[in-house]
């Protein structure tokens, strides 16, 4: 892995978490969806990341993301959640041949598939998180909704911030 | 042997993510629990003077309406003291002497991290350990109302398990005619601005606007005003009443808290743990 892809990633990460700390800590609508915008760090890892880099990087973000939200481990399982369904998806959908580009973003691998594998990836995220901060299965609606709208937003922001920082790489 | 390994190797993605994922749900058991040993929530060194440092900005902005509250509580506090100078103590036959036995003592706690917008909500204050605070201590907010139970202490700083938190009960009193229930946020309400009394029995007659204030058996002290009813009686077909109430506290305006001493806390605890378990 070259170093200019290490200090991208580095700067995002604190970018993307101070942005979920300051800003999206406290927003909501009608406390039924919460934007976690912080994901985007994990989607956006090279595609030559090991697995077991993979992991402990989702592990180390979602630890910080927990002890600024208060909610040690929810944040944790759900990271590593959705980095079992990035190299499940990967290992599906990009064949290893051809692995020329060398992060999976919007510009990089077109909308259909960047939007398939962002859905998927923050869906089974939201869901996980949500359930574990419930901790109950009573109000298994409520957070089923919960997940569902929250996760609507936080691909919406994902997307649009895709497409702000969209460059189709010259070929 | 080696096709064990081989095995593992081919399907690492999968073994790492039950590891980790092991990992991550038996800390949010851990944290469930009532006996927690964590340090890494925002009681830390680190994350606490980070949110001490980020508000700065947010505070400074809220310095007139914190103003405001106060200047307020002064002119309630002072038409007090005013109307305790007019007792007219000739005329009295008994004068119990209280000079003793303060049972409750207000700290002052500057909130240095809040949140309204998740299903539990927990407040950070810059108080901790070396301040006397301790886990379980009742917390008002400045204005009117009541906000939580410390939850976590370090040295400097503690967290308040808001009402507005999954497993907050706190025992409240109908002022009217004193019908107990517990206070309740969640199942199905999750606006910061109200809160459920479940528990109330139904023969008990309600209106609109009555005041609820906190009872003698939470560990609150008995009296603090918690909010006005806005929906008597939801029906939900046993004996109980669940009741809807505005909550009189703004939590998402708290900017300056109390943390109650009770002097009497462990002589209280210490007595009750001697009876047994008769249930």
């Amino acid at each position: 892995m070259n170093s200019k892809l290490v200090i991208i990633n580095v700067v995002r990460w604190f970018i993307l978490l101070l942005f979920q700390i300051l800003l999206l800590r406290s927003m909501s609508f009608y406390n039924l969806a919460n934007p976690f915008i912080y994901v985007l760090f994990l989607l956006l890892l090279p595609f030559s990341t090991p697995n077991l880099l993979l992991y402990l990087i989702a592990f180390i973000t979602g630890l910080t993301i927990d002890a600024f939200y208060d909610t040690y481990g929810v944040h944790t399982a759900a990271c590593v959640v959705l980095v079992f369904v990035r190299i499940l998806f990967i290992s599906v959908s990009v064949s290893r041949d051809n692995f020329d580009e060398p992060e999976p973003t919007l510009g990089n691998m077109g909308f259909k598939w960047f939007l398939l594998y962002a859905s998927l990836c923050i869906f089974s995220h939201h869901i996980i998180l949500f359930f574990l901060e419930t901790f109950r299965l009573t109000e298994f609606n409520y957070t089923l909704v919960r997940s569902l709208l929250s996760s609507i937003f936080t691909l919406f922001i994902v997307l649009l911030i895709e497409f702000i920082f969209y460059n189709r790489k010259a070929r | 042997m080696r096709n064990l390994w081989i095995f593992l190797n081919r399907y690492n993605a999968f073994f790492f993510f039950i590891i980790f994922f092991t990992l991550g749900i038996v800390l949010t058991i851990k944290n469930n629990a009532y006996q927690r040993s964590v340090t890494l929530n925002s009681t830390n060194k680190v994350v606490g003077d980070a949110y001490t440092n980020l508000n700065v900005v947010k505070r400074y902005l809220n310095l007139s309406t914190v103003n405001d509250s106060l200047a307020r509580e002064n002119a309630l506090l002072k038409t007090k003291v005013l109307a305790l100078q007019n007792i007219d103590t000739a005329k009295d036959i008994t004068l119990r002497d209280t000079s003793g036995v303060a049972q409750y003592t207000y700290l002052s706690a500057r909130v240095v991290k809040n949140s309204i917008a998740l299903r539990n909500n927990i407040i950070t204050i810059n108080r901790g350990s070396a301040d006397g605070i301790a886990g379980g201590m009742p917390v008002i907010s400045s204005g009117n109302g009541i906000v939580g139970y410390i939850r976590d202490v370090s040295e400097h700083f503690a967290t308040i398990r808001s009402l507005l938190h999954k497993d907050t009960y706190i025992s409240v009193n109908i002022k009217k005619n004193k019908a107990v229930g517990s206070l309740i946020w969640g199942d199905g309400n999750f606006d910061y601005r109200k809160a459920y009394i479940k528990d109330v029995p139904n023969h008990f007659k309600l209106s609109m606007g009555d005041t609820v204030i906190t009872s003698n058996f939470s560990s609150f002290p008995a009296g603090i005003p918690v909010g006005k009813v806005s929906n008597t009686g939801i029906a939900k077909g046993d004996n109980f009443k669940l009741i809807e109430v505005v909550l009189f506290n703004d939590f998402s305006a708290l900017q300056y808290v109390y943390v109650i001493k009770n002097k009497f806390a462990k002589e209280q605890q210490a007595l009750e743990a001697k009876v047994p378990d008769e249930q």
